[in-house]
């Protein structure tokens, strides 16, 4: 890409939801300078910005979270697929044109059915002949292709009888129509590719949104590095680098691979791929690993292991044994055509042969009434049960910030009864917050608050947050200057004052997370932290416990911090410092008992783990892996959708069988009347259309 | 009933111009965003002229 071209960058807003949030979010962004346009999709909760070059996503990032919205960076480069979405505007073409002619040939049927006789009813027929045949070759394409592409390799799906009655009964029809017969069954066989298409539409549509966003999401870190050679620093891909290289990693940037520091020195925060909440000291020497964030020095790094030998990539190995052994689902949809695809048609060819048997050799009858079998018995109703279900669920789940990115997640979600929680980035947030704030007097928090400001290590940001929250105001220093990897120091009324590491304000450090505030020679304080409660957390917890679900803590922290955690949430089951390994090794150790396990993890400590359990949620924080191995990815920072969505997935299981049982019952009323030949286009037409609606309506029940 | 001569054919007519008035919705894209267009009405940003085209 040449550097005219400007950039084009795409956001997803998971909060946005009113007629207010898309001006505010358009104003604001047009008013930035650099960005030539701005324009948001309410409906996929996005945003699409035209900008200068130079503008990068987070840039743009910062100017929304300025006005208070939440924003995650998007790929453009897989976005261009979901935008020109071809398959879906063609289904939705072929759908026009089924409905369109369905309702013109019911128009005449109905004209039909209430008595035209002779001439007329030949004329009508005709004309519906000559609108249906056409319109059926147009619209039916999309099963025609599929039932063809499974028969060649001998196999049966549901398009298969789709394909037959459709094409058996336009046929019939036709033929019947040029020897002037009473019935014709066009307006069944358009209904039929009418209906379907709509399931199919539905069906499309939901997995659409959930993979472009998925996707999207996933192709969320650019994997780029800076390599310097000699005064040089160059921006290339990480797929580039080879073992020997220098590599610059600025402050707040993620390592791109395995190394040895040989310059520069900081500190590192572990939690993504460890657990560790507390960051790490890292100066020349220190062994470091692809996926740890550099927080406050730039470092240089000599890479150890590129690419595929990274660590991160034997996390990917791990997460591939655990893919294999997980036995895979078989939806209920599946599982309903298995039963019903051969069953239609023995039932239709029973029917054939039974009647050429009792009229001694009437074709025509005899197929007429097969025909007749074969529609009022298609599915109908079987097809649009589940999509419409799903994105009836999918819909409410999206609108709570839930994106399902699997087709059987909703399923298998249904099922869980064991939930397994990580803990730093999912049930906390990874981030610091204070909790003695009262112990000290007013001008030591000032100087604090001051040197704290200097900072962007996650316990001086939380620091002087919670200080300016409390309405503090900094004093006065001179001579501000942060020492990467220590700490903050400075000059207060003459007196050296510094904030940071214990053993450099020379103390020793205490048992829970801390910073030490040291002025002049006086003995340093120490400011504690907690790990951050993740919004809705503990609601979330607590409501999953209220539904009779098992609760797990399985954390790669320390023993202390993974303890309190336990019992400020109520968890009776927790294990600390656990490895990737031993957390999948648990998932799988309690599926075997028989357990339906929902792991909950964001780092890719936790990848292996998503990927073994039934079914897995990540929030949208974490990092693109453990993102690709979960089904379902929570949008925003608040937790408590999560309750809500084991209780949606049971009632979509419920309304997916409930409609299996609709389809069924009426198939039960409307087959004996096919097969003892009793059948006419009115009765098909009912029962088709009857079923179709209730299934439909059943599913909007969820909504 | 020789009406029906006139009266088929025309009503095929009219509901075929219907389905050419979808077909041009759905190329002019106006289904991308239907909440955000629901939505947007509610607005009095852009009431005095139309937005101009990006």
């Amino acid at each position: 890409m040449s550097q005219e071209v400007d950039a084009r960058i795409m956001l997803s807003l998971p909060q946005i939801h009113c007629a207010a949030c898309i001006s505010a979010v358009e104003r604001e962004l047009s008013r930035t300078s650099g960005v030539k346009s701005a324009r948001v999709n309410l409906t996929l909760k996005r945003v699409s910005i035209e900008a200068e070059a130079d503008k990068t996503a987070e840039d743009m990032m910062a100017v929304l979270a300025g006005i208070g919205y939440e924003a995650h960076e998007l790929d453009a480069g897989t976005l261009r697929a979901t935008e020109t979405d071809r398959r879906g505007r063609d289904l939705l073409m072929r759908l026009a044109v089924a409905g369109f002619a369905m309702m013109n040939v019911m128009m005449l049927s109905v004209a039909v059915w209430s008595g035209a006789q002779e001439t007329t009813r030949e004329l009508f027929h005709w004309v519906s002949a000559a609108i249906a045949l056409p319109a059926i070759a147009f619209s039916a394409q999309p099963f025609f292709l599929s039932a063809w592409t499974m028969l060649k390799v001998r196999r049966l799906n549901m398009d298969v009888p789709i394909s037959l009655a459709i094409l058996l009964a336009s046929a019939m029809s036709f033929y019947e129509v040029t020897q002037g017969g009473k019935h014709a069954y066009f307006d069944a066989a358009l209904s039929l590719t009418f209906f379907l298409l709509a399931g199919r539409y539905l069906d499309h549509r939901t997995r659409a949104i959930a993979r472009s966003a998925a996707e999207e999401l996933a192709a969320l870190e650019v994997p780029r590095a800076e390599r310097v050679i000699g005064e040089e620093v160059v921006t290339i891909p990480i797929a580039e680098l080879v073992v020997g290289d220098l590599v610059r990693v600025k402050p707040g940037g993620r390592m791109p691979v395995d190394g040895v520091v040989v310059d520069g020195q900081s500190e590192l925060d572990r939690s993504l791929l460890t657990g560790e909440t507390v960051p790490v000291f890292a100066g020349p020497d220190t062994v470091v690993s692809a996926g740890e964030v550099n927080l406050t020095g730039p470092l240089t790094v000599r890479v150890s292991a590129a690419g595929e030998d990274t660590s991160l990539h034997r996390m990917a190995d791990l997460v591939a044994m655990a893919e294999s052994s997980k036995n895979r689902y078989t939806s209920l949809a599946d599982k309903a055509a298995g039963i019903y695809a051969p069953g239609v048609h023995l039932l239709s060819l029973a029917a054939f042969i039974g009647w050429l048997v009792v009229t001694g050799g009437d074709i025509r009858t005899s197929l007429n009434i097969a025909v007749a079998v074969l529609i009022i018995t298609c599915p109908c109703a079987l097809g649009l049960a589940v999509p419409a279900v799903t994105t009836a669920a999918s819909g409410r789940l999206f609108r709570r910030g839930m994106l399902i990115k699997d087709a059987t997640a909703l399923e298998r979600l249904a099922e869980v009864d064991t939930v397994v929680f990580d803990k730093t980035g999912t049930l906390t947030q990874g981030r610091p917050e204070l909790i003695n704030l009262s112990e000290f007097a007013r001008s030591d928090l000032e100087i604090a608050l001051a040197l704290a400001e200097a900072s962007a290590h996650p316990l001086a940001v939380s620091l002087a947050t919670t200080a300016i929250a409390a309405g503090f105001k900094p004093a006065k220093l001179s001579d501000l200057r942060e020492v990467p990897g220590y700490g903050v120091e400075g000059r207060w009324k003459g007196k050296p004052v510094r904030l940071g590491r214990a053993a450099w304000v020379g103390t020793q450090a205490g048992a829970q997370t801390a910073t030490y505030l040291q002025i002049g020679k006086a003995t340093p304080l120490a400011f504690t932290f907690n790990d951050r409660l993740r919004e809705g957390a503990a609601d979330a917890v607590a409501a999953l416990k209220a539904q009779g679900m098992s609760l797990v803590l399985i954390s790669g922290d320390a023993p202390a911090a993974v303890k309190d955690l336990a019992v400020r949430l109520g968890f009776d089951d927790w294990t600390a410092e656990a490895l990737p390994q031993d957390k999948a090794a648990r998932i799988k150790a309690l599926s075997d008992a028989g357990a339906k396990v929902l792991m909950v993890g964001d780092g890719l400590n936790d990848t292996a783990a998503l990927t073994a359990a039934h079914v897995s949620i990540s929030p949208a924080t974490a990092l693109d892996a453990a993102r690709v191995a979960s089904d379902i990815v929570l949008l925003g920072n608040d937790m408590s959708p999560m309750a809500d969505a084991t209780v949606i997935a049971r009632k979509a299981t419920k309304r997916i069988m409930e409609n299996f049982g609709i389809a069924a019952g009426y198939n039960l009323i409307a087959v004996p009347i096919a097969l003892l030949g009793f059948a006419t286009p009115l009765v098909a037409a009912l029962a088709m259309s009857a079923s179709s609606i209730t299934v439909s309506l059943n599913a909007l029940r969820l909504r | 009933m020789e009406i029906l001569v006139y009266l088929i054919p025309i009503s095929l007519f009219l509901g075929g111009l219907g389905l050419l008035a979808f077909f041009w919705t759905l190329k002019t894209k106006q289904y991308d965003d239907p909440e955000g267009d629901a939505q947007r009405i509610l607005s009095d940003e852009w009431d005095d002229k139309p937005r101009p085209d990006e």
